[in-house]
């Protein structure tokens, strides 16, 4: 579940005015809006990484708003997927993992499980150099999974990559949502991703999110 | 139809590069290579050449111990007064090199100074001139290493640090291993900075033979008793040791 209770934000002319909504758990939620709205603010703002002036974030019935980035049990999938430039994809899905210390037992079979449910176990020992738009973004994925979050963001996640390919990872994401029972917020431009993926429609305009009837 | 355009232009660019390569080229006909030889094996010129290297090894190493974290911050933060702290990092730049070695040499004569120098003595010594050659090269180096950072985008250290990175482990697992090559070209701009470095060092280190001798003094000091075919030889020395540290840098660029 994910809860924002009067988010507030600002910074120069732009700004996020007592931002509420709530995403069910296990719900994909698709959030729209124009350029320049704050969609990549708020998401930062659920990641921890920008913090709010005023209100609250709540990741499955937990307050989070004080919690650090990596203790909020979320995987965040950007806009270009922002591979880890010098690792291998092996290293870069075992990398949750490794910063929480587990074993290297743990982390090999997790590696190759999401390689394999991600479709990108031909890709292990590949850098990021050289990588297609949508290899990037289902490294991404197996990435943000690894550490099994509760709660997955993903910044228009399918912005960069073809028409063919897209339809590939929508496919990919609605698999992974119901197999990992998982909470997804979903930034994006486009009405066909919205439509193919959400349960529930968000629309961020005049500084405010709403629902829209699906 | 641009065609008058870029053949102006390249010809602005030839003219130039002629103009250096005629000066390159005179200092190196200027004595024979027997002269040259006999002058770089000579035992003054073989411990300036040893405490060159020395000394810009250090002021390097130095260099992108402040470069780093200086770069990074000016690189990911905005700040009241940013900008005030930005043309501060380039004091050394703009000084004149004189200035710097004389504001070290007053420095050092402070109460704050003079108890540094009881630890270690920097004024007149050795360490004064990495000192010295480290104030300089510091600054291009920090310049480098904010270059550097402002081109690596700050996305994957925010996805480091939502996989259970603090941000400095973020920075240390992603952003520095990325960093790499930047690092290598900032300590060795940092190196070249250092090996030409003259005035501070001769101001605050003195110009002591066999002592405080690095190779541009040596230059000098050939240069003030009419033996230019010793500077030339030194320079000649000076010109191969940076063009080696530009093709390194070069080729460390090609492959990043």
């Amino acid at each position: 579940m994910i809860r924002l209770q009067n988010i507030s934000w600002k910074a120069g002319a732009f700004a996020l005015e007592n931002v509420s909504f709530e995403v069910p758990a296990g719900s994909y939620a698709v959030l729209m809006g124009r350029t320049g709205t704050g969609k990549t603010s708020l998401i930062e703002i659920i990641c921890g990484l920008r913090p709010p002036h005023s209100g609250q974030v709540w990741l499955n019935d937990r307050n989070v708003t004080n919690t650090p980035p990596g203790s909020r049990g979320l995987g965040f999938v950007p806009q270009d997927g922002a591979l880890f430039p010098t690792m291998s994809v092996a290293d870069q899905i075992g990398f949750a993992l490794r910063i929480q210390k587990a074993s290297p037992e743990v982390i090999v079979s997790t590696t190759k499980e999401l390689a394999a449910e991600m479709n990108i176990t031909h890709l292990l020992d590949r850098k990021p150099t050289g990588l297609s738009g949508g290899e990037k973004q289902r490294v991404a994925l197996a990435r943000a999974l690894a550490s099994k979050p509760a709660v997955l963001l993903l910044d228009e996640p399918l912005a960069a990559v073809d028409e063919e390919t897209q339809s590939d990872l929508i496919q990919l994401l609605k698999r992974t949502q119901q197999q990992h029972q998982i909470t997804v917020l979903h930034v994006t431009h486009s009405r066909r991703e919205a439509n193919a993926l959400a349960d529930l429609h968000l629309r961020l305009e005049n500084h405010m999110v709403r629902i829209e009837p699906s | 139809m641009h065609r008058p355009f870029w053949i102006a232009l390249s010809l602005i660019c030839a003219a130039y590069l002629l103009f250096w390569g005629f000066m390159l080229g005179a200092t190196a006909t200027y004595t024979s290579p027997t002269e040259i030889w006999s002058v770089l094996i000579s035992k003054e010129i073989r411990y300036a050449t040893g405490l060159s290297l020395i000394t810009c090894t250090i002021a390097a190493i130095g260099s992108l111990f402040v470069a780093v974290p200086i770069g990074y911050l000016m690189s990911r933060t905005r700040f009241w007064g940013r900008s005030m702290i930005d043309a501060a990092l380039d004091i050394p730049i703009v000084l004149p090199p004189m200035v710097v070695g004389l504001c070290l040499l007053i420095f050092f004569q402070t109460p704050f100074g003079q108890g540094i120098e009881k630890l270690i003595p920097f004024t007149y010594t050795v360490a004064g001139v990495a000192l010295a050659q480290f104030v300089i090269a510091a600054a291009f180096a920090i310049r480098t290493m904010r270059g550097v950072f402002d081109h690596l985008s700050a996305r994957p250290e925010d996805v480091a640090m939502t996989l259970g990175c603090s941000r400095a482990q973020a920075v240390w697992h992603v952003t520095l291993p990325a960093a790499r090559r930047g690092m290598f070209a900032a300590a060795s701009v940092a190196w070249a900075r250092s090996l030409g470095e003259f005035g501070p060092v001769l101001v605050f280190a003195g110009a002591t033979r066999m002592k405080t001798e690095v190779l541009p003094t040596s230059v000098w000091l050939a240069w003030s008793v009419g033996e230019l075919e010793q500077g030339v030889a030194v320079s000649l020395l000076m010109i191969a040791l940076s063009m080696a540290v530009l093709i390194a840098i070069r080729l460390s660029g090609e492959r990043a």
